[in-house]
């Protein structure tokens, strides 16, 4: 991977609790939209599948995977389980409303979570932006894009 | 978080390794959350150590044991197996992947059966009920008012949390399996008083009677206020347990439902003041004749071909009562020979409709009962299905997705006629 960021580049660093600790970065993948675990993402590939979702046939593997949070059935956690068996876990994910249902799936996909940020991830994040998070710190460090 | 000594002792392994991973689950778990303490349960519902052949391959040959090793493992999100012992709180296994007798006839191979089967000696040898339904609550695990409950299977928790008042977050595979072993969840969410108000307000301007209405009016709800408490006012008529399990069913797959409240109806709702707890709604939406329609459409809206080759039935699990229709509606008539008729429920219900003769009467129309699984939760359709009919705005969320079939949304008559006839001549009235 050469997509480290040059130092110039105008970086924004958010502050919030993480809730499962860590540290990873990657390419942000940002919806506006819930996401269903069991019903809504093929594990296999990594994929929204939810038939009204803006994401649909978007694959979320090696992402930060910038949402509100869970929607839907229980099967959530152990659908991203799946997920990360398979391989096609997010590297990490920034939400802004907490479930018992993300936080359990990002406890078993054991990968940096970040929430209860300062400024809207939803707002200042854009698919494509560099983005590291922190989940020991708390912290969300967005590189924009070009 | 703060642990009392019993629970520390658990942590530190005092209790044993299996014990000891699931304390370590939780905390995990709870510090996520950015709960504080654990709230005792002894209402569990869960799908404890079962796997599917993809889970069982996988986990093929880390332990001497498989049901323990996919328990460990998955479960408990631990790195090592451990004997798991029998649990410890009131558990029960919701719903699985195939029918035990019609097997077969859902695609299913020996294989899958067999293991199953081999899971559910198993779940039983661990004290766990064997229930193998999403409706806990008519078939063997009824939580009573203000009981701290921990539950999986978001239409069984809306329906445990809305209609009888007792408290339950969703909880997930991992954590109920290991609230099971340690009979505790974070104290969080709605086991506290002041999570459980009110935070929307839905007008419901046009009569809400049918079992149909009242699937549209949760799918409508669920999809406009997301994860949030919506409580209901107006129209709002014949409630009864099955409208309740397809309304929130529904609302917790457009949207997270987890509770509603039905001022007069719900038992934390004796007024829209109780409702919520007296503040104000963060926002009042209206539900009219035209949402009505918007809401039919969307959930029509994987439907072209009239030709209906499948019909599902019971979802969430039928109630004997759903089964009575089915026979009624299939009284005199047969199942075209072009169109599959399944209906689900749940094994204590089957019993039942076993005793009255409902399940000869279904099956003697064409028809099958089947226990254990759903359309969704199995992907159980029959072989070469392009167009089914619903009576379930959940399932009408998830099955064309799933499976990628068309589907069409309507009454539990306009799905037996469809059954009977072949064709879809379902239509808003």
């Amino acid at each position: 991977m050469t997509i480290e960021a040059p130092p110039t580049a105008a970086t924004i660093v958010l502050h919030g609790r993480g809730a499962v600790g860590g540290v990873a970065e990657g390419e942000a993948l940002v919806t506006g939209e819930t996401i269903s675990g069991w019903g809504g993402v093929n594990p296999r590939e990594g994929t929204v599948i939810e038939t009204r979702h803006e994401l649909r046939g978007v694959s979320f593997k090696d992402k930060v995977l910038v949402f509100p949070g869970a929607k839907g059935s229980s099967g959530w956690s152990a659908m991203f389980h799946n997920c990360r068996l398979m391989g096609t876990a997010p590297r990490a994910m920034v939400f802004t409303t907490m479930t018992t249902k993300i936080a359990l799936g990002a406890v078993v996909m054991r990968i940096p979570a970040v929430t209860d940020l300062d400024g809207d991830p939803l707002e200042l994040i854009e698919t494509g932006d560099w983005v590291r998070v922190d989940g020991d710190r708390g912290t969300v460090e967005i590189t924009k894009r070009g | 978080m703060i642990l009392t000594d019993e629970e520390k002792a658990m942590l530190d392994g005092a209790a044993g390794p299996a014990r000891q991973k699931a304390m370590d689950l939780l905390v995990r778990y709870g510090e996520a959350l950015g709960a504080e303490r654990f709230v005792l349960t002894d209402s569990i519902a869960g799908v404890p150590g079962s796997s599917n052949l993809f889970l069982a391959d996988y986990y093929k040959g880390r332990g001497p044991n498989l049901y323990e090793t996919v328990f460990s493992l998955f479960d408990l999100d631990a790195d090592e197996v451990v004997e798991v012992p029998r649990v410890v709180a009131n558990s029960c296994h919701l719903q699985g992947g195939l029918d035990p007798v019609l097997w077969r006839e859902q695609g299913m191979s020996e294989a899958a059966w067999r293991h199953q089967m081999q899971d559910e000696a198993e779940v039983e040898a661990h004290g766990i009920k064997v229930l193998k339904t999403c409706t806990p609550y008519i078939a063997g695990a009824e939580p009573k008012f203000g009981d701290h409950c921990a539950w999986m299977e978001s239409s069984a928790v809306v329906y445990c949390n809305s209609v009888i008042g007792a408290r339950t977050n969703t909880e997930g595979r991992e954590s109920t399996s290991a609230a099971m072993l340690t009979r505790r969840v974070p104290d969080w969410g709605f086991h506290q008083d002041d999570f459980r108000r009110g935070t929307h307000h839905v007008e419901v301007e046009v009569p809400v009677s049918s079992l149909m209405d009242w699937g549209m009016l949760g799918y409508f709800i669920g999809d406009v206020v997301q994860e949030n408490i919506p409580v209901v006012t107006g129209d709002v008529r014949d409630a009864g347990l099955i409208r309740h399990k397809h309304f929130g069913a529904a609302a917790a797959s457009s949207g997270g439902v987890e509770l509603y409240h039905m001022v007069g109806i719900t038992p934390e709702a004796p007024s829209l003041e109780a409702a919520f707890r007296g503040r104000r709604p963060s926002e009042t939406i209206r539900y009219g004749a035209p949402e009505r329609r918007r809401t039919y459409d969307i959930l029509n809206s994987n439907g072209t071909s009239p030709d209906v080759d499948y019909v599902m039935l019971g979802c969430p699990h039928a109630a004997l009562e759903q089964l009575e229709e089915a026979a009624r509606l299939l009284e005199g008539r047969k199942v075209s020979a072009n169109c599959s008729l399944w209906i689900f429920t749940s094994r204590l219900i089957k019993l039942q409709a076993d005793a009255r003769g409902l399940t000869r009467a279904i099956t003697e129309a064409g028809g099958l009962v089947m226990t254990d699984t759903c359309s969704a939760i199995g992907q159980a359709i029959p072989k070469g299905t392009k167009v089914v009919a619903l009576d379930s705005a959940k399932q009408a969320h998830y099955l064309p997705a799933i499976m990628g079939i068309e589907a069409w949304f309507g009454t539990t008559a306009d799905c037996i006629n469809a059954a009977v006839t072949g064709r879809w001549s379902g239509a808003l009235s």
